[in-house]
């Protein structure tokens, strides 16, 4: 049998496919290729598969661990949910370039050496830009020329790194490292910038809401969880990783519970979980790199489910701020119980997928007697429950009447929430399964009685205090500023202020230049003019008695 | 004083959505609390492990993450307070 195709390659073919199919023949694809991918996912075997050569080096396509093809799993399953979600309503380029952006992802989780992983991680970010781009109004178009600019210069601090390393350790092998030297600085910035670290954060909350209702659900799932994979890889155990993940953690909090724009909500609430596997990622522990991979798998799964839910209601009513919004239970009954399963699983609520991956990230804090961070995870988790866990579902379904009376999903969409909300029920009840595919043997049990007892009385609390604190919550036609004010803002004042100042420096040549203007041009003119003698037609006589003069010019000059 | 009716469910009326009506509101904080109660007294039966010390007290998970979403609230306003824009400030 020939080698398996590499199961990202396989998945970009396809991509084009749907590009250029139609009808039913597009949608096939669509739902069947994630099925190939996820069987080819599964054929990948340990260790270096297909190598080539590439600019004198051994580029390997295909290398195959636990830890990668748990990614590649979800990667997979996530683009086939997502293509269910919508292949009725997402425009073609929509559906080819999300595919090319899951392939793209899949492509990473393999990537045997930094090269290869450099390339799919840029066909990543252009695929997803054109994600982005199919919003199709203006305000995406903005936006999707920004989180172009913020992913380009990620890369090129990347692909800096990369070469920087390869010249000084004659390596481009994937193997843990810490930043340590100025180009491990540079690769871990590069990929910082793809989980939404500060002071970049903004690029995330900027870009997805802006796309289309089904754009989101993909954008939600591959940019930052793919960067977690590479941090697992790359910089396990890297001690700055805790402090950027706590800073994400709380970044995210207080930035969604300020927010009025209902899917803006759920991703600043993205930067928030990313925090949660960065910092795990920081502790490095195998308790902590199981806690990053399991968070990151469920994650995906119950962040696309909030996605697809805000996604029906942006779909239905054209509406996604929460002043608008409001009282959609009556008529959207499933939709608002689909999306309450994703609330309570992103809040870690004991029989969600939050609960029993979210707590191994907890239970490694402890175990490695990290104190503070124990208790600010915990602080975070009560966190969570106030800014998504109740805030998305009650201002979006309950809170008001806002009169709206729009119908409940169409049938693919609701088939794809109700398969994402079993997952999480599933893996909330029964995780053994997706503990036993984590990289690390799990010696953990989140059902013991103290433990439950813990997170109720954590979370059950949180609710109490966001309902008697809801008169602080109100939502306002807002936005909150970030650091990107001073690249959208300030850096385009400055901008602004050069160009007046490059205005004035040539408004004063150019009086210069009228007072000495008929002196310049009478000189011009005689020198250059028809008959000047810069562009008479001289006689090759005349100019190899110049060359000859000037050649002995020099060398009289080069022997004094 | 915290009154126990949820938002500002304008418009309600005993002929509206059974889920609004006030009286199912009273009786949803009504369960609401007792269970509330429940979690905390269940610790008396149920021991939580204690890892920390503090992580042990009676009721510590309910009161932290009370208290930390109170400060989150605050902070998130005091924040809200200095970098607040209207939504259109990027498109004017």
């Amino acid at each position: 049998m020939p080698e398996a195709w590499p199961p990202g390659l396989l998945m970009a073919v396809g991509a084009m496919l749907i590009g250029m199919l139609r009808g039913s023949a597009r949608t096939a694809v669509v739902l069947i290729l994630p099925v190939l991918a996820l069987s080819a996912v599964w054929q990948v075997p340990d260790g270096v598969g297909a190598t080539a050569e590439f600019l004198g080096r051994v580029i390997e396509l295909a290398e195959g661990s636990p830890v990668r093809r748990l990614f590649a799993t979800i990667f997979a399953l996530m683009a086939f949910a997502g293509g269910l979600f919508s292949f009725r309503h997402a425009p073609r380029q929509e559906l080819a370039a999300a595919t090319l952006y899951a392939a793209a992802a899949i492509g990473v989780c393999f990537a045997g050496d930094l090269i290869s992983l450099f390339l799919w991680w840029e066909v990543m970010a252009i695929a997803s830009t054109v994600v982005v781009w199919c919003g199709d109004r203006p305000a995406s178009r903005a936006a999707g020329l920004r989180y172009a600019v913020m992913h380009v210069i990620g890369g090129a601090l990347l692909m800096t790194g990369i070469a920087a390393h390869a010249v000084a350790t004659g390596s481009v092998d994937i193997e843990p490292m810490l930043a340590d030297s100025p180009a491990s600085w540079m690769i871990l910035a590069g990929l910082l910038v793809n989980v939404a670290a500060p002071p970049v954060s903004a690029w995330l909350a900027d870009a997805y809401p802006e796309s289309s209702p089904t754009g989101a659900v993909f954008l939600s799932a591959y940019t930052t969880k793919a960067a977690v994979l590479a941090l697992i890889l790359l910089f396990p155990g890297e001690p700055v990783l805790m402090a950027v993940g706590t800073y994400m953690i709380f970044y995210g909090i207080v930035y969604a519970l300020l927010e009025n724009d209902a899917r803006r909500i759920l991703a600043y609430s993205i930067v928030n979980q990313v925090g949660f596997m960065v910092c795990a990622i920081g502790i490095g522990s195998q308790v902590a790199i199981n806690g990053a991979a399991a968070h990151a798998f469920a994650h995906i799964i119950y962040k696309a489910l909030l996605f697809m839910s805000a996604g029906v209601v942006v779909y239905r009513t054209g509406l996604q701020k929460c002043t608008e919004l409001g009282g959609l239970f009556r008529t959207m009954p499933l939709t608002a119980a689909c999306g309450i399963i994703g609330a309570l699983s992103i809040s870690g609520f004991p029989l969600t997928s939050g609960f029993t991956t979210k707590t191994l990230i907890s239970e490694a804090a402890k175990s490695n007697g990290l104190v503070m961070l124990y208790f600010l995870l915990a602080a975070a988790s009560a966190g969570v429950f106030l800014h998504a866990g109740i805030k998305f579902p009650w201002f979006v379904f309950f809170q008001k009447d806002s009169g709206l009376r729009p119908n409940d999903a169409p049938w693919n969409m609701a088939a794809a929430m109700l398969l994402f909300s079993f997952l999480c029920l599933l893996i909330g009840v029964y995780p053994q399964p997706l503990y036993a595919l984590l990289p690390y043997p799990v010696d953990y049990d989140p059902y013991t009685a103290g433990n439950v007892l813990f997170y109720l009385q954590l979370l059950l609390f949180s609710g109490l205090a966001f309902f008697l604190m809801l008169p602080l919550m109100k939502r306002t036609l807002t936005i909150t500023l970030d650091f990107d004010w001073f690249w959208r803002v300030a850096l385009a004042r400055l901008g602004t202020q050069a160009l007046g100042a490059l205005d004035a420096i040539a408004a004063g040549i150019g009086r210069v230049g009228r007072s000495h203007g008929r002196l310049l041009t009478g000189w011009a003119r005689r020198h250059f003019g028809e008959d000047g003698a810069f562009s008479r037609s001289w006689p090759i006589g005349t100019t190899a008695l110049w060359m000859a003069l000037l050649l002995s010019g020099y060398v009289l000059i080069h022997y004094l | 004083m915290a009154d126990f009716r949820i938002g500002d469910m304008n418009g309600v009326r005993d002929g509206d959505h059974w889920l609004v009506r006030p009286r199912t509101i009273r009786r949803l904080w009504a369960g609401f609390v007792v269970l509330l109660a429940l979690t905390v007294f269940a610790q008396a039966v149920v021991p939580i492990k204690s890892y920390f010390g503090i992580d042990g007290w009676l009721s510590f998970a309910a009161a932290f993450g009370f208290l930390s979403c109170v400060f989150m609230v605050l902070l998130a306003k005091a924040l809200g307070a200095l970098l607040k824009r209207k939504d259109d400030y990027y498109d004017a």
